[in-house]
């Protein structure tokens, strides 16, 4: 009560001043009244003045109010430089909200724990080892029978959980007609208990849910999915839905917070691991695995076990390899098995996205500095102008301290009106950079709260803001010498000694931030310009899916019929898409030879493929496929594959072989990318859609992709009239998924376009801003030395002797500022190697660029003083003062 | 005995004890009422009295109100509040219990 009432007094300072006068007025007159002479009641009464600040003190916090008292006082200063302060406030909001926003991001991705019980317990399992092109490569993806075995072996240390990756699914409630997607996990049924979690609604999945091969079809809903679709309803406990040939029925529904555990993808519906059909194959890596330790197990000796239970397992398997060397099969089991801690999850997102935003983190970071430096510059110019308030402050008795609050209130002003700008920037710019990793029909989603650790985060960083560009001229300006600031200035060059510092380190965060970019977008339009091989444009690809396993003859005859749709021009079956994901790879043996160490990779295409892809023949006498031809029996390999297999011979008519099935090459095409436009061209082989068995029967297929080519520029207008028609020509099919190749394209270069364009945008800020610092500190060193420049014009210096005067020292700096960036750049590119392609960080022109950039910046920031330093008048200059 | 102006930190005892026997008193009066009540030994100084009325008004023991007299003045008036009574008991007893102590004291040596 009186705490407050002592608060609330500080905002009404000047009412409780008069109050206070009134009533010594009010005594003093009562004196009169009482017979006293009014000259020696007004004695007796003391000062007026100290009697008032001490009622004063008793009635409100003194600090609070002299505090009061520098914020009214701040804010008219900025107010009196408006156009500056305006600058200052946006350049630091800007940083402020990057820089929150960027945490939002790495803490939603990489650093929330998950809301489970104990999540600083989780492990994800993951074996290190080089992969078949001979790289190292880390494997997250396990084989339920191996993972049977682990759990059995360190049931005393670990709770072993098999979590699937989440996949994009076609689910129906109703009739087939009515098919939509959702994304399933198939995890094990006492992931739920391990991790602690409760229901929402009815129950969740339990071990005995868990037990036999294609046994137990129950779901659990995660609570956004419940809310989504079912908008809540209570009574979806008990449905029914039916997802690929199985009946699902709805026990429960997960708790509010839960969304899975892979971070950055929203499950929306859990099933048991016994309902996937990889559970009872060895070879099928289809699931992660997590470990929950438990509080008395140590990291490394449940590692240990781990890796000798999975060697074990890897080697019995081994055992039934055939067509693989020796060698070949030792590199194969040659892994280790690393646990590394998953609190916030197991995801691709997490692991595609790490280095990104940490890159992006500490690009926002230097601009922040950047931004932070100006302002310090600023305050520094600005303390130096009031030099003589401070010094008449102190001679007429304020304390340092006093001093020291009096401009660091300034500053704080700046830093929290900023931070709050900054929030609201944060706010936006999160979610924004989240949409921005959208792949085709499966766009990320991330939850991005805005709750006490962000809150907590922003707050610091404004705080932390606050010192770093306010505290320095805070003290310079309370070390005032009052006799020489009054006399006429000071020293300047003491002062610009910390200002010239501060534009070296300007330009070296500017340099690393144009040169990251510069790496960046170099990356993009490098991959972005890669050759694909076919022509992306007008080709839309239908996922189509059939109830059961259907005759290829079947699938020729939908394709036939999508044939005479107007509009389209070409229509190829094949296995899936390029760059669609999907991958089928096995070692080749040519001409009977036994099988080389190199993988090759396979796709089914129907007559007509190459042609629709528009992907050329290389050789003359080389061909399509006819009608007839069956895999095994024919193939048409890319160069890469001739190169690799064949070594510059001609390979038509030549046979290759694999795993038993021969293949007589009957053309080569251009190279074409298959999985990624990253790597390096796979070698290659595309076989007949028509596939037989052993004894020569047509083998059924229940998936396949039809790909169209269009007459029209947007192939996606044909999409509707092709959904429909897929099942008119035979009602069994169904279009699960249209997308275009274009947008399969796209999505292999989304992070670098990301990258690129926050890069590049960065870049023209940090430029702008030390553009600005720049041309900042030049303007105050001119009017600082307009006197000593007046008397050098006046003695007859010629004006490229002012302006080298003016820019030398600067310039220095910015050399200085640029050697250092140079180091920091090449310091920290092998940090971010993993994100470039085909770049080289100590490729002259990545240098070159930003250097010039930079230059060219400070020259621009350069010439607006230089003019006026030329400009300065002597005589009019020495009159003045 | 000389006169005197160190209340020895019983001013606020003073200030609650007549503001409890006339309540609704201004700063003047109170102070003429030390005055007078002491029989002229003891003095409020203005100096005193005034920040000693603000910080029991800011301790929420008095409450003020300004009013206009019959005379047309303004005049700040003071009153006891109820936390300013049990305040009064308190100083009460203590002083009692410092100043049978120091007689105690006085006695004995």
């Amino acid at each position: 009560m009186s705490l407050w009432s002592r608060i609330v007094n500080v905002a009404r300072g000047d009412r409780l001043s008069r109050e206070i006068d009134e009533e010594a007025q009010s005594h003093i007159e009562e004196a009169v009244a009482q017979g006293r002479d009014s000259a020696e009641a007004r004695r007796a009464f003391g000062s007026a003045l100290r009697h008032r600040e001490e009622s004063r003190d008793v009635r409100l916090i003194a600090w609070l109010d002299s505090l009061r008292a520098d914020a009214i006082f701040g804010w008219r200063q900025l107010m009196k430089r408006k156009a500056t302060s305006a600058a200052a406030i946006l350049s630091l909001a800007l940083a402020i909200g990057a820089c929150t926003g960027a945490f939002r991001l790495i803490d939603a991705l990489l650093l929330r724990p998950l809301p489970v019980a104990d999540a600083q317990h989780l492990y994800v399992l993951s074996r290190k080892g080089i992969d078949f092109d001979g790289k190292p490569a880390t494997v997250d993806g396990w084989a339920y029978p191996a993972f049977q075995l682990m759990r059995a072996a360190v049931k005393n240390q670990a709770d072993l959980l098999a979590v699937s990756y989440a996949q994009r699914m076609d689910l129906t409630y109703k009739s087939d007609a009515e098919m939509e997607k959702a994304s399933v996990q198939y995890v094990s049924g006492w992931m739920f208990g391990t991790l602690g979690l409760r229901p929402t609604l009815g129950r969740l999945l339990t071990e005995n849910d868990d037990l036999k091969p294609h046994a137990h079809p129950y779901a659990v809903l995660s609570y956004d999915y419940w809310t989504r679709r079912f908008d809540r309803d209570p009574e979806v406990v008990g449905r029914t839905f039916r997802m690929g040939d199985d009946l699902y029925q709805i026990v429960g529904v997960g708790p509010e917070p839960f969304t899975g555990t892979e971070t950055g993808i929203v499950t929306d519906v859990f099933a048991p691991t016994m309902m996937h059909p990889g559970a009872v194959h060895d070879d099928w890596t289809w699931h992660r695995t997590l470990a929950r330790l438990k509080p008395s197990a140590a990291v490394e000796p449940t590692r240990a076990r781990l890796d000798a239970t999975s060697r074990a397992f890897e080697e019995e398997r081994a055992k039934g390899f055939t067509g693989m060397s020796k060698q070949d099969i030792e590199k194969f089991l040659d892994q280790t098995l690393v646990l590394e801690p998953a609190a916030a999850g197991a995801s691709d997102l997490q692991s595609n996205y790490r280095v990104s935003l940490v890159a992006l983190g500490v690009l926002v970071a230097m601009v922040l500095l950047i931004a932070c430096a100006n302002v310090a510059n600023l305050m520094t110019a600005q303390a130096s102008s009031r030099a003589r308030e401070m010094a008449l402050r102190v001679s007429i008795g304020a304390g340092r301290l006093r001093l020291v609050q009096l401009v660091l209130v300034e500053s704080a002003i700046v830093a929290f009106v900023s931070g709050a700008l900054g929030g609201l920037f944060a706010w936006w710019s999160a979610p924004f950079v989240v949409g921005m990793i959208n792949p085709a029909d499966n766009p990320a989603r991330l939850f991005l709260p805005a709750d006490w650790r962000v809150l907590g985060f922003g707050l610091a960083l404004t705080l932390g803001v606050m010192l770093l560009f306010g505290l320095a001229p805070a003290l310079r300006a309370s070390a005032v010498k009052p006799a020489t600031a009054l006399k006429g200035g000071e020293d300047p060059h003491t002062r610009r000694r910390m200002m010239h510092a501060l534009i070296a380190a300007q330009v070296a965060f500017c340099f690393l931030v144009l040169f990251v970019a510069g790496l960046f977008s170099a990356t993009f339009e490098r991959l972005s310009n890669r050759p694909t091989g076919f022509v992306a444009n007008r080709l839309l690809i239908l996922d189509t899916t059939a109830q059961r396993a259907e005759s290829p003859v079947f699938w020729d005859q939908v394709a036939e019929h999508l044939r005479g749709i107007p509009g389209v021009q070409s229509v190829a079956l094949a296995g899936w898409p390029l760059l669609g994901g999907g991958g089928w790879n096995g070692f080749v043996s040519v001409n009977g030879a036994p099988p080389g160490p190199v993988l090759a990779y396979f796709l089914a295409v129907s007559p007509g493929w190459v042609d629709t892809m528009k992907i050329p023949f290389t050789f003359i006498d080389g061909s399509d496929f006819l009608p007839s031809d069956t895999f095994p029996g024919a193939a048409i390999i890319n160069e890469t594959f001739a190169k690799q297999f064949f070594n510059g011979e001609n390979p038509i008519g030549q046979t290759i072989a694999k795993g038993g099935a021969p293949c007589k090459v009957v053309g080569v095409v251009r190279d074409a990318p298959y999985r990624s436009m990253r790597e390096p061209i796979l070698p290659s082989a595309y076989v007949p859609f028509h596939s037989i068995d052993s004894k020569g029967a047509l083998q059924p297929v229940r998936d396949a992709t039809f790909m169209v080519r269009t007459s029209s520029v947007n192939p996606m207008a044909l999409a509707s009239i092709l959904r429909r028609e897929v099942p008119r020509a035979r009602p069994e099919f169904r279009v699960s998924n249209i997308r275009t190749q274009a947008e399969l394209v796209r999505g292999q270069t989304l992070r670098e376009r990301l990258l690129a364009m926050l890069g590049v945008f960065f870049a023209g800020v940090a430029l702008l801003l030390a553009g600005i610092g720049l041309y900042g500190m030049l303007d105050y060193s001119v009017l600082q030395r307009r006197r000593e420049i007046g008397i050098r014009l006046a003695i007859g210096a010629p004006a490229g002797s002012i302006a080298r005067l003016v820019t030398m020292e600067v310039f220095t700096m910015v050399l200085v500022g640029a050697l250092a960036g140079v180091a920091l750049g090449m310091a920290s590119v092998r940090y971010i190697e993993t994100l470039l392609y085909q770049v080289k960080a100590g490729d002259p022109a990545m240098l070159a660029l930003p250097s010039l950039t930079i230059l060219a910046a400070a020259l621009l920031a350069a010439l607006p003083a230089v003019i006026q330093a030329v400009r300065i008048d002597p005589v009019a200059m020495l009159r003045a003062d | 005995m000389p006169k005197t102006d160190s209340l020895q930190g019983s001013l606020d005892l003073l200030v609650l004890k007549i503001l409890s026997r006339r309540p609704r008193l201004h700063g003047y009066a109170i102070m003429t009422a030390v005055k007078d009540w002491s029989g002229d030994v003891l003095r409020a100084e203005e100096g005193s009295l005034y920040p000693a009325l603000h910080r029991m008004e800011e301790a929420g023991w008095i409450r003020a109100e300004w009013i206009t007299k019959d005379t047309g003045r303004r005049a700040r008036i003071y009153e006891l509040t109820p936390a300013g009574k049990k305040q009064l008991d308190v100083e009460e007893s203590r002083w009692q219990a410092v100043t049978s102590a120091v007689n105690r004291v006085l006695r004995t040596v």
